[in-house]
């Protein structure tokens, strides 16, 4: 299990690498930023780049920066930056939350935010945080820079909209509004492992009854996605257990779970309500 | 200060193994190299059978450093992989070649081997090896009629059958029958570190050396050395240290083969290491069963006759272990029961996946599932308590030794000692099992799911019949003790240190104990079979003894005493009431050197051989209980609190025993909701990443309370001990199932294993409707 | 630039300068390049921790790192927790409480442990089983480990 050979390239400039990358992505060249699933791919020779561009020089590409409306997350950052209270208010609490649930301690001290979106794992928290959160991607290539609305992002299992020759500078999350309430939960076999499926729930409560809800779930289809015909359950009614699972109700019969050897529809199905429900309680 | 002797067996001293291994200074295969040593990587199957029409190496010897690459063709002087135990006519068709020659039946199988200067390009090249394989249709369920397999085989190759009594009969005069169906999941080992060889030959002194020797390395270097037709004073085998065993490390593989032929060939060291994927595929996987069993029962619940019939996956070829597995299933499967009439059949059926073979408790973690899930259904059947059906049909103490007309690795059945009943009450008060019912009946009601289960076990250990050590005390009163024994991480050495210690009258950390080397003793059994302790330790202590009544005898001449008044303490041979002279160990072994005029007619040397021989094997016994919650939403299943009893006879270091417990445990509880290797219809593996092989983490492994008791010695040694090795792992797939079956309600549902949470919240769904 | 290519390691506050190819893992140049065998390869893919090491200061696996990724950065092995001949205090709470049995996962639990505390001297019970689930063992169960890790957490704190 030792990758096959490849150029190393490390650029220091955002400019350096992206000029890098037009010119290699035709070969197969790829980003290195966490390496915390490219390089088990590598070991087991499923991926050969032909050439790595290592980003983790590049200082500008380290930034994590809050402003009141938005959290801007830079491509080297790392996972483990969200275990502190780097990120303020109802949003870095979800974030805090999320994050003790990705892989384990010393996988998150090097995998990157960015880099979990860039993979798109249909089991990745970070894309039900992005989708979630209605979240955006800011693309870059020599053709210059794109934004990409988390909806508009995804195309099936670990395909995404990013060409060859582009690479994320940064995710930009939305602040939640003090007032919001928020749930994560997932369920894997053990402590750390893929997800088969992830519910987050956030929703404020304005005169008694519920507004802006959003309700996530990954791990159960091809990409997350928020589940509108749940959380339309939900706009107007007043938090509680049988709305709650009626929105569970919904968001199990809006999936389209995918199936493997261990895990069938219809148990991906149950836990999705089973988890909805819970995230929606655990917000409460 | 007393002279009299200080304890050594019995307290839980530190361990001598482990100060290199805190400072990573162990010496594991991987951390050995030789001057000039090669590389060695193979081209494995990615068929699950196929006919191999071509395999096209140009393209791999064109990489800069490759040396060679090898074929079947490269070695067809070296015959399939022997049987451990002789051979066997009837089953020599089913051994595994070295390298595979016309057919391929396991994705995985080596097929050639790449040696180079370096691993990174032995890999590269063994990339662009190119295989031509005619895909043929594939055996995957063991459990199907029997049929071809390769062309000229058959899937079953042979029956085990073992039994006594009339069975039939007993059938007919049943006042209740019952009948179940249940599986085993395919699970292994599956140490830490992966496997490794390197092998060497010194033309100097023509002595071909296997380095990252494991488990068995003299019944190995017979083995090999009948391979090769090579003597076995010119062969010899080194254990380093071993990132665990537990039974599948130190088999002889293909792999160790090709290092030693290729060291022969090349005239340079060959390193070979496993990598993790060619582990999940290549090394010995196990457990795989089916058995239909059932059982006729008397109107109170006593048995009367078990009948199973089970079907054994064995994979693609059989191995060094023969038929050991189906073998020791059959002749351990009543447990602690007493049982008028048995018939057991077990087919012994090859499919198309990974060679099975021992994984720590063979033969006993399927059948502890299969026979207390039988108890089980009995208890429900008859409307009897599961405790209560078990204790109906126990072995009493009064009928110990208990004899059995059944066989097990070779070696008739005869339950040494034990109190059964004894245990279980002990175990049942500790663990609090009636306030547990209760309790857990009122949260049922509240609409919780939780379930107690219970099983009990018999376990078997030392093996014999005959191990020898050697003791020799250098000069400055170091005692060293040569044994044939292994260490697989068990504590052995420390163990066998305080044996010593305790008779020699030493402080235990001036043992240094020997193990694992051809070169140091012509003769040893290893560690498989928990047998290392109960063998090894037994002879030590008959050596241990020759020595001390020679030392005490060359001391009573030197201090002018009678030795009946002398004793060993602190290392020094001293009055039994403390007073006068002394002399110390060393100072009594440099007054028997070869040159001593002290000496007289001893022989020279403060040194002994000892030999313990045993009849039969001996049985250690246990109960486990757990208490389970599962998750409706989810079909998690969490273990709220676990215990093991166990009797091993006599602990010689007990917090060591409790690590085996415990240990054991984890890797029980793995095999019992977690691990399992699945194929799919193709025969292609799908658990080849620890990320698809769930071992469980210190999240999954709940505290375990351990009982340990010494209520029991071993009638069969001197020193009264029984092994502690598998008694942790042996039925946790039994108390699992149990007692998740009850907390879906008593119902008879968990029929197999691994129990995954799909199949849990199924069943719960499914009793909501 | 597959080619080789000199690099300095700071391992253990000793430096090592190697050629290594670009593809060469961090774990194998420790082992191979800089003989520092004690930190152990168990999976390669980033799942058992075996290969546990300290970066600047943080626990991560050795397997899923380039060694050119740590050209110029400080790493820590276990062969450097003693101070001279005095154990740290995670391994001799290791030893005191029989937390290994085959040794080959222990390095990699240790600098886990040791990474993480140094980070949060004060882990609660269940933090410490979270971290603690970074790494598989196979021999001891783990009870012993994280009881060993809990004594040893109280040592640090008092040597701190």
């Amino acid at each position: 299990m030792k990758p096959a050979s490849f150029c190393y390239h490390a650029p220091t400039s955002l400019d350096e690498a992206v000029a890098l990358l037009a010119e290699l992505a035709p070969q197969d060249g790829r980003i290195l930023a966490g390496g915390q699933s490219l390089v088990p791919t590598m070991a087991f020779r499923v991926a050969r780049p032909s050439h790595l561009i290592d980003i983790n020089g590049i200082a500008e590409l380290a930034a994590l920066s809050v402003t009141d409306e938005i959290v801007s997350i830079g491509a080297c950052v790392r996972h483990a930056a969200f275990e502190n209270d780097t990120v303020s208010g109802v949003t870095g609490t979800l974030l805090r939350k999320v994050v003790e649930n990705i892989a384990h301690y010393p996988i998150r001290t090097r995998g990157t935010f960015c880099g979990s979106i860039a993979n798109a794992d249909p089991a990745s928290e970070w894309c039900c945080v992005l989708a979630a959160l209605d979240g955006v991607v800011l693309l870059r290539s020599h053709r210059g820079m794109r934004r990409v609305p988390s909806s508009e992002f995804y195309r099936g299992v670990m395909t995404t909209a990013l060409e060859e020759d582009e690479l994320i500078v940064a995710v930009e999350l939305p602040m939640l509004r003090e007032d919001t309430v928020t749930g994560f939960v997932e369920f894997s076999r053990r402590k750390g492992d893929f997800a088969i499926a992830m519910a987050l729930a956030a929703y404020r409560v304005e005169g008694g009854a519920i507004v802006e809800p959003r309700i996530a779930i990954g791990g159960a289809e091809p990409y997350a996605r928020r589940l509108q015909t749940a959380e339309s359950l939900l706009w107007g009614q007043a938090p509680g257990e049988a709305v709650f699972s009626a929105a569970a109700e919904a968001a199990a019969s809006a999936v389209e779970p995918m199936e493997d050897i261990h895990n069938t529809i219809a148990y991906r199905r149950g836990l999705v309500r089973t988890l909805v429900q819970r995230a929606l309680e655990a917000a409460k | 200060m007393t002279a009299g002797p200080t304890r050594w067996i019995g307290v839980s001293v530190e361990r001598l193994e482990d100060p290199p291994l805190l400072i990573g200074r162990g010496q594991f295969a991987g951390d050995l190299s030789f001057p000039h040593q090669l590389h060695m990587r193979i081209v494995r199957s990615p068929s699950a059978h196929g006919r191999l029409k071509a395999i096209e190496l140009a393209a791999a010897n064109a990489v800069p450093g490759v040396v060679a690459i090898w074929t079947a063709n490269d070695v067809t002087h070296i015959p399939p992989i022997d049987f451990r135990e002789g051979p066997n006519e009837k089953l020599a068709p089913f051994r595994q070649p070295v390298l595979a020659k016309d057919c391929v039946r396991y994705v995985g199988e080596p097929v050639a081997a790449v040696f180079a200067t370096d691993p990174y390009v032995a890999e590269d090249a063994a990339d662009l090896v190119s295989l031509q394989i005619d895909e043929l249709g594939v055996v995957v369920d063991a459990s199907l009629a029997p049929g071809e397999f390769g062309g000229v085989l058959t899937t079953e190759a042979t029956i085990c059958r073992q039994g006594y009594g009339d069975v039939a009969a007993a059938f007919r005069q049943a006042a209740a029958v019952v009948e179940l169906d249940l599986s085993v999941g395919r699970h292994s080992g599956v140490p830490l570190e992966t496997r490794g060889a390197i092998g060497r030959y010194d033309a100097a002194r023509d002595v071909l050396e296997l380095h990252g020797a494991a488990k068995v390395p003299h019944r190995n270097r017979e083995t090999l050395a009948r391979m090769f037709g090579r003597s076995t004073a010119g062969l010899h085998l080194y254990e380093s240290h071993v990132g665990g065993g537990f039974g599948i490390r130190g088999e002889i593989y293909p792999e160790d083969i090709l290092v030693l032929v290729a060291a022969m060939r090349f005239r340079r060291p060959v390193k070979w290491l496993e990598d993790r994927r060619e582990h999940m595929i290549a090394a010995n996987h196990s457990r795989q069963q089916r058995h239909r069993i059932r059982a006729a029962v008397d109107g109170d619940g006593h048995l009367i006759a078990i009948d199973d019939e089970f079907f054994h996956d064995q994979g693609a070829y059989i191995r060094t272990h023969g038929t050991r597995v189906v073998d020791t299933a059959c002749g351990m499967l009543p447990g602690p029961y007493r049982l008028p009439h048995f018939r057991v059949a077990g087919h012994f059926r090859l499919t198309n996946k990974t060679p099975a073979a021992t994984y720590r408790s063979p033969g006993r973690y399927e059948t502890n599932f299969v026979r207390e899930r039988l108890m089980d259904a009995i208890a429900r059947k008859l409307d009897l308590s599961r405790v209560e059906v078990r204790r109906r049909n126990l072995i009493s103490s009064q009928e110990m030794p208990f004899e059995r007309p059944l066989v097990a690795l070779g070696d008739e059945v005869v339950l040494d000692s034990g109190d059964y009943e004894g245990l279980l009450d002990k175990a049942i008060a500790q663990f609090e099992w009636y306030k547990l019912e209760v309790d857990v009946m009122r949260r049922r009601e509240s609409g919780e799911h939780v379930g107690l289960g219970l099983a009990m076990f018999v376990e078997k250990s030392g093996l014999g019949p005959t191990d020898g050590a050697r003791i020799n005390v250098h000069t400055d009163g170091v005692v060293e003790v040569i044994t044939g024994g292994a260490s697989v991480g068990q504590g052995f050495e420390t163990v066998i240190a305080q044996v010593c210690a305790e008779i020699l009258g030493v402080d235990y950390r001036r043992v240094r104990v020997v193990h694992g080397r051809t070169d140091r003793i012509e003769y040893g059994i290893g560690a498989h079979a928990t047998r290392a302790t109960v063998m090894t330790a037994n002879a030590a202590a008959i050596a241990a003894e020759k020595v001390r009544a020679k030392a005490l005898n060359m001391a009573a001449q030197l201090l002018q005493q009678d030795e009946s008044a002398l004793t060993i303490a602190n290392g020094d041979v001293v009055r039994t009431d403390s007073t006068g002279a002394s002399i110390s160990l060393g100072d009594l072994a440099h007054h028997l050197r070869p040159a001593s005029s002290t000496r007289g007619d001893r022989d020279p040397g403060l040194s002994e051989e000892g030999w313990f021989t045993t009849a039969h094997m001996t049985y250690p016994y246990g109960v486990q209980l757990a208490l389970v919650k599962i998750d409706p939403g989810t079909g998690a299943i969490r273990i709220e609190k676990m215990m093991i009893a166990f009797d091993v006879g006599r602990a010689i270091n007990p917090t060591l025993v409790r690590g085996q417990l415990v240990g054991g445990f984890a890797q029980g509880l793995g095999g019992a909701l977690f691990e399992e290797f699945a194929y799919d219809e193709a025969g292609q593996p799908l658990s080849v990443t620890l990320a698809d092989y769930l071992i469980p983490t210190a999240s999954e492994v709940p505290h375990v309370d351990i009982l340990l008791t010494e209520d029991a010695r071993s009638k069969f040694n001197p020193l009264g001990i029984k092994g502690a090795g598998e008694g942790g792992v042996a039925a946790v797939g039994a108390v699992i199932a149990s007692a998740v079956d009850d907390a879906l309600g008593g119902k008879g549902l968990i029929l197999r294993l691994p129990i995954t949470p799909q199949v849990v919240k199924a069943a719960i769904d499914e009793l909501k409707v | 630039m597959n080619e080789r290519r000199e690099i300095t390691l700071t391992i253990n506050d000793v430096l090592y300068t190697v050629m290594v190819e670009p593809r060469r893992t961090l774990v194998d140049v420790i082992r191979d390049d800089c003989a520092q065998t004690g930190t152990h390869i168990g999976c390669e893919h980033g799942v058992c921790g075996a290969c546990t090491v300290l970066l600047d200061g943080e626990p991560v696996r050795a397997c899923l790192i380039f060694a050119v990724q740590a050209r110029e950065r400080s790493i820590r092995t276990v062969e450097g927790l003693q101070r001279g001949e005095q154990l740290h205090p995670m391994q001799e709470a290791f030893t005191r409480h029989h937390a290994l049995q085959c040794g080959f996962c222990t390095p990699g639990f240790l600098m886990l442990a040791v990474g993480a505390l140094e980070k949060w001297p004060d882990l609660n019970d269940k933090q410490l089983v979270d971290i603690l689930s970074s790494n598989l063992c196979r021999c001891t169960g783990y009870e012993n480990i994280i009881k060993a890790v809990r004594a040893a957490a109280i040592q640090m704190k008092a040597q701190a």
